[in-house]
């Protein structure tokens, strides 16, 4: 599911739509909030709170019974509720396969593009050393 | 003393109104836009979610157009913000060993596993200014390398496998993490409290006081032993769904500062470390938070504590801008009734000093 966390709200909607989705209805409406995002203490010590983040959280139930909780940093509540929706139907026999081909395996493919060409973009500045050698001439 | 002051409500309206037309400016110039300032104007918001102590590049952006560019203003609105909202919980710790790094140097070791990566920074540039940006400018394309997917340890921690540098201290178990915007700040403050205060401090009050233990005042001896920045993954274990769901990634700058060693007749000599975490690309600000959580460790390391830098009270009591400016833009506030009881006594003083002179001056001109 964090695949979808790092997509936005338009791409998934626009790729659940191509799927003929069963009826569900919301557990919790999208709902913003905060979380306390903390880290340690030299990297690896003791955790202390940092700041916080806005979160954005929801809950869905299909009417066939599976129950989906989305989760996302930002306030987007439609992407909080879409996450959760794809929670619920990739737990479902009917829907599981095809929200993981049709909706999470091309937004990681994308996700994954992004992420190669920022890599390689880095990769670019990283220091070559050279010694220069005291020579005769 | 303050007393409520009457009338004023007719100026104050049309002086927000004015503030309203000088914050959009001549209407003829395009109005900036808040993908423009995250995008074009990102280490500005970069400090204001750190020190609005909340990550939103949206809203930081928007306090940041609001407050016409003033950025504790800025950072002023995000705490302000942020005080409307609840709160779901706090996360997994952060694991900055795994960062998708796009920044990372050490002074330290020219050789580190993973390199030295030098990624988007103003070092070496020559601080010329240069006009062609004034307009239109398109930057070339970045060039690209073939990543190698080996691993990007913290220095500190290869370090740390010789026991060459103090193991970062672990919390016991079940203990809770101090929170100050939860309860108020008391002294001695554990290390978890200053790491928070420090992180939502003022850079420009760090910068100085990191800069003054390199001075003298509190010396530590620092090697800048790594500062990376770039992303990581956040987890949240969500009470409804009974187990951690990612949450997505954040931008953070970390700074491991190595400094002096301590040692004593049963404890091998070894280096000490100042920690520096921020939200976003901040590594000034790391930097100096790195410094003055070392000097603020003297306590605990046995060190006297003589220097501003070291003192936690002093630290931890002034390094909250929004606090600050609070305070020191209160003056401007009506203090008429203050005002008129001190000039009632210093009028009161001066008659005293007149009546005390004029004895003498009078025997003076009689002699």
């Amino acid at each position: 599911m964090a695949v979808l966390a790092h997509a936005e709200a338009g791409e998934i909607a626009a790729r659940l739509r191509d799927l003929t989705l069963p009826p569900y209805q919301d557990l919790r409406a999208p709902e913003n909030g905060l979380v306390m995002l903390r880290g340690r203490a030299g990297g690896d010590g003791a955790p202390f709170n940092l700041g916080e983040a806005t979160v954005s959280r929801a809950a869905v139930r299909l009417a066939s019974g599976e129950v989906g909780f989305g989760y996302t940093l930002g306030r987007d509540g439609e992407k909080a509720r879409l996450i959760a929706l794809c929670d619920a139907l990739v737990q479902s026999r009917d829907f599981g396969g095809a929200v993981e081909r049709d909706v999470i395996a091309p937004l990681r493919e994308q996700l994954m593009t992004r992420r190669t060409q920022a890599a390689a973009e880095t990769a670019a500045t990283k220091v070559d050393f050279y010694t220069m050698v005291r020579g005769e001439g | 003393m303050y007393v409520a002051v009457k009338g004023g409500e007719r100026a104050i309206e049309n002086a927000h109104r004015l503030l309203a037309h000088k914050r959009r400016g001549v209407q003829s110039v395009p109005e900036v836009t808040l993908d423009q300032i995250s995008e074009q104007l990102g280490l500005a918001v970069d400090r204001v979610m750190s020190e609005g102590s909340l990550y939103d590049r949206e809203l930081a952006s928007l306090a940041i157009k609001q407050a016409r560019g003033d950025l504790i203003e800025a950072i002023f609105l995000v705490r302000a913000f942020r005080a409307t909202m609840p709160r779901f919980g706090a996360s997994e710790p952060v694991d900055t060993g795994a960062m998708r790094v796009q920044r990372r140097v050490s002074s330290t070791f020219k050789d580190i596993p993973g390199g030295q990566i030098l990624g988007p920074t103003f070092d070496y540039t020559h601080r010329l200014l240069d006009p062609s940006l004034a307009e239109g400018y398109v930057p070339e394309a970045p060039a690209t390398a073939e990543a190698s997917a080996a691993p990007t340890p913290r220095v500190t921690d290869i370090l740390g496998r010789d026991g060459l540098i103090e193991p970062s201290p672990q919390a016991e178990d079940g203990a809770s993490v101090g929170d100050l915007t939860r309860e108020p700040l008391n002294f001695p403050a554990d290390r978890d409290l200053r790491l928070q205060n420090l992180a939502r401090g003022d850079e420009g009050f760090l910068l100085a006081m990191g800069y003054s233990t390199q001075r003298g005042y509190g010396r530590n001896h620092p090697f800048a032993g790594e500062i990376r920045f770039g992303e990581v993954e956040v987890e949240f274990v969500a009470e409804d769904a009974g187990f951690a769901v990612p949450l997505g990634s954040i931008e953070l700058t970390e700074c491991q500062m190595v400094n002096q060693f301590k040692g004593s007749a049963t404890e091998a000599p070894c280096f000490t470390r100042g920690y520096g975490l921020a939200f976003g690309q901040s590594e000034r600000k790391t930097m100096s938070m790195a410094l003055v959580d070392r000097a603020l460790r003297a306590r605990e390391l046995g060190e006297e504590v003589r220097a501003p830098a070291q003192d936690e009270e002093f630290v931890m009591s002034h390094s909250d801008n929004v606090q600050a400016t609070g305070f020191v833009e209160h003056l401007k506030l009506p203090h008429y009734v203050d005002f008129q009881s001190e000039l009632g006594l210093l009028r009161k003083l001066r008659q005293e000093f007149a009546d005390a002179q004029a004895p003498d001056a009078m025997k003076e001109a009689a002699e």
